[in-house]
């Protein structure tokens, strides 16, 4: 699986009520969060993210709570995937299940204009590479099980291959 | 990658995944013996069950439902996810469904039933399943989605941790529980300081350490980012499980030559009961530096320190005393097996004589839900496991946290005090 979109850069520690505010969570789909994305920390985020943008990180990208609304918030905005150097653990599952690609990359990536510059983002490989300046960040290969689920669109999707199985 | 022995851990996730031995990063998928959900997350894991357009769920006597979080209902909101949590149970024939007036806090309360033994794997959608790593099992919180798979198929996902061994030594001093271990470990390592790993706690101090003061250590093993923390099994862990669990199990030990990414070594002989400063639970410090803070309520309780040790603990200091005029005390027994014990024992009277508030069992405020939530302003001290901005109530509130001990010297003195100084 390969992608490609523009980048929009996030420091360390965004917590899950960064991601989505509690005061949203009286729904779950995911285009009603998406309206309110990051809000309490860029207001303009709903306005300016476009389908297919990559999502940048620090360290311990989606601490915090266990709600599934903030992986299903970015994914309700079209974010095609996150990038970040490490991930809080329930966020990584949560993103996974909901069939949101995600990537640990420890290359330092802050240097990456928002809104102006562009990746590609080979799965397989572990390999992101700078659509203009060409050069290439390593992360973790994206192993073949998560991409199983990712590609039956989350974990629902997976248990239902299952059981037809 | 490690070509030696496996930890605990790794051995629990082989032997459920058909591997003869897992190392850390491998990704696997295992069998689950028990999944647990709460009034908050199961309806949401319930409503994708439904998704699968199943008859039946995977196992009804391996899957926990335990109403704890908004109950006694707070409000319709609360009532209605209940309400579906129990219907649920109804319609699949749900063992292991625990009502008002049987049930207790969660991570209390399956220990305390016999669900748990040695060599189990279980998940929870509920951050602190990783409470009963202390009974020498593997477990650790998920999501909601992860709740209706494993209800659908009775497996899930894992990334194999790496594991970190802390080795405590010397004698715990008095007044000292395991909480405050657990608490001045989170503050050694930060609230990242585990992200991932299994934590296994060991050493001569953890040894002579009582089953209560355990779980409340692998209770708190997710504030350190842990994926779950865990003590070996022994004849503590033999002595709890003998008459409560039926299951035959067999106990699972890390090899000699297992592969830990880091051992800390902490000599407890001399530590202070610790207390965590807003709003953070690895801002802590010895109880002297916190010395002269006053509080509004105190609050002992929740799956961290709601067992009976906690409520004797807390008891032997405040007996024969009164609550400080300027405090509330609310004390929320965790389960109602430790309920009745406390009453039989004289604990009860003890917080009753000494006008404490004795709540029904529930999270209530640990959450900041119901039953003691703050104003604008207020502090309050709870063994509790979280102090993050707002946890009990107003954004403007704060929470310092602490051992049992503690708490009750505190509520007798209005502010901050070593229990030394309330005798
Ligand atoms: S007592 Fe507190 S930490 Fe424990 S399960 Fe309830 S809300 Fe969560």
């Amino acid at each position: 699986m390969k992608l490609e979109g523009k980048v929009w850069s996030f420091g360390d520690n965004i917590d899950t009520d960064a991601i989505i505010a509690a005061r949203y969570l009286s729904t779950s789909d995911p285009v009603k969060l998406a309206e309110h994305l990051m809000e309490d920390i860029r207001p303009d985020f709903p306005g300016l993210v476009e389908k297919g943008d990559i999502l940048i990180g620090g360290q311990n990208f989606g601490c915090g709570s266990s709600r599934e609304h903030a992986p299903l918030a970015i994914k309700g905005a079209g974010v095609s995937c996150v990038i970040a150097r490490s991930f809080a653990r329930i966020f990584y599952r949560n993103a996974i299940n909901i069939g949101l690609p995600i990537l640990e990359c420890s290359d330092d990536l802050s240097h990456l204009q928002p809104g102006q510059d562009r990746l590609q983002v080979d799965f397989e490989e572990g390999i992101i590479t700078h659509l203009e300046t060409g050069d290439i960040y390593k992360a973790a290969p994206f192993p073949p099980f998560m991409q199983e689920i990712i590609n039956l669109g989350g974990l629902v999707g997976y248990v239902k291959n299952r059981i037809k199985g | 990658m490690n070509n030696g022995g496996s930890t605990m851990v790794e051995k629990i996730l082989a032997a459920n995944s058909g591997k003869s031995k897992v190392n850390p990063g491998e990704l696997i998928n295992a069998r689950v013996d028990l999944a647990l959900g709460n009034d908050i997350t199961a309806p949401v894991a319930i409503k994708e069950f439904e998704r699968f357009g199943l008859d039946e769920v995977f196992d009804r006597d391996k899957i926990v439902l335990v109403p704890d979080h908004f109950t006694p209902n707070k409000d319709i909101a609360s009532a209605e996810q209940a309400r579906d949590v129990r219907d649920f149970a109804k319609k699949y024939n749900i063992k292991h469904y625990y009502e008002i007036g049987r049930m207790g806090v969660e991570h209390a309360l399956l220990p305390e039933q016999g669900l748990i033994h040695p060599g189990m794997i279980i998940i929870g959608a509920d951050s602190h399943t990783c409470t009963y790593g202390a009974l020498g099992a593997f477990s650790t919180g998920v999501g909601s989605t992860d709740l209706a798979a494993a209800i659908a198929i009775g497996e899930a996902w894992f990334k194999v941790p790496a594991t970190i061994r802390f080795e405590y030594s010397g004698t715990i001093p008095p007044f000292v529980s395991g909480k405050d271990l657990i608490l001045y470990t989170i503050g050694q390592i930060g609230v990242e300081g585990a992200r991932y790993r299994a934590m296994e706690f060991t050493g001569e101090a953890i040894d002579k350490l009582s089953m209560d003061g355990r779980l409340t250590m692998a209770n708190m093993a997710v504030e350190a980012g842990g994926k779950c923390g865990y003590v070996q099994p022994d004849q503590t862990t033999f002595q709890y499980l003998d008459g409560r669990v039926k299951n035959d199990y067999t106990s699972v030990y890390s090899d000699e030559d297992a592969y830990y990414e880091k051992v800390y070594q902490f000599d407890v002989s001399s530590l202070e009961p610790q207390i965590a400063f807003p709003p953070s639970p690895d801002n802590v410090y010895p109880v002297s530096a916190a010395a002269g803070t006053t509080i509004d309520q105190v609050v002992i309780g929740s799956c961290t320190n709601g067992r009976i040790e906690d409520l004797r603990a807390a008891a032997s200091v405040i007996k024969g005393k009164k609550v400080h005029p300027g405090v509330r005390l609310l004390v929320i027994p965790a389960t109602q097996l430790i309920y009745r014990q406390a009453l039989e024992e004289g604990v009860l009277a003890a917080f009753i004589d000494a006008e404490a508030a004795v709540s029904t069992p529930t999270c209530g405020p640990c959450l900041g839900g119901h039953m003691g939530i703050l104003a604008r302003g207020e502090k309050a001290l709870a063994t509790t496991n979280r102090n993050f901005v707002g946890r009990m109530g107003h954004p403007e509130s704060e929470v310092y946290l602490c051992g049992p001990a503690v708490a009750a010297a505190s509520a007798v003195a209005g502010e901050i005090v070593h229990p030394e100084e309330v005798k």
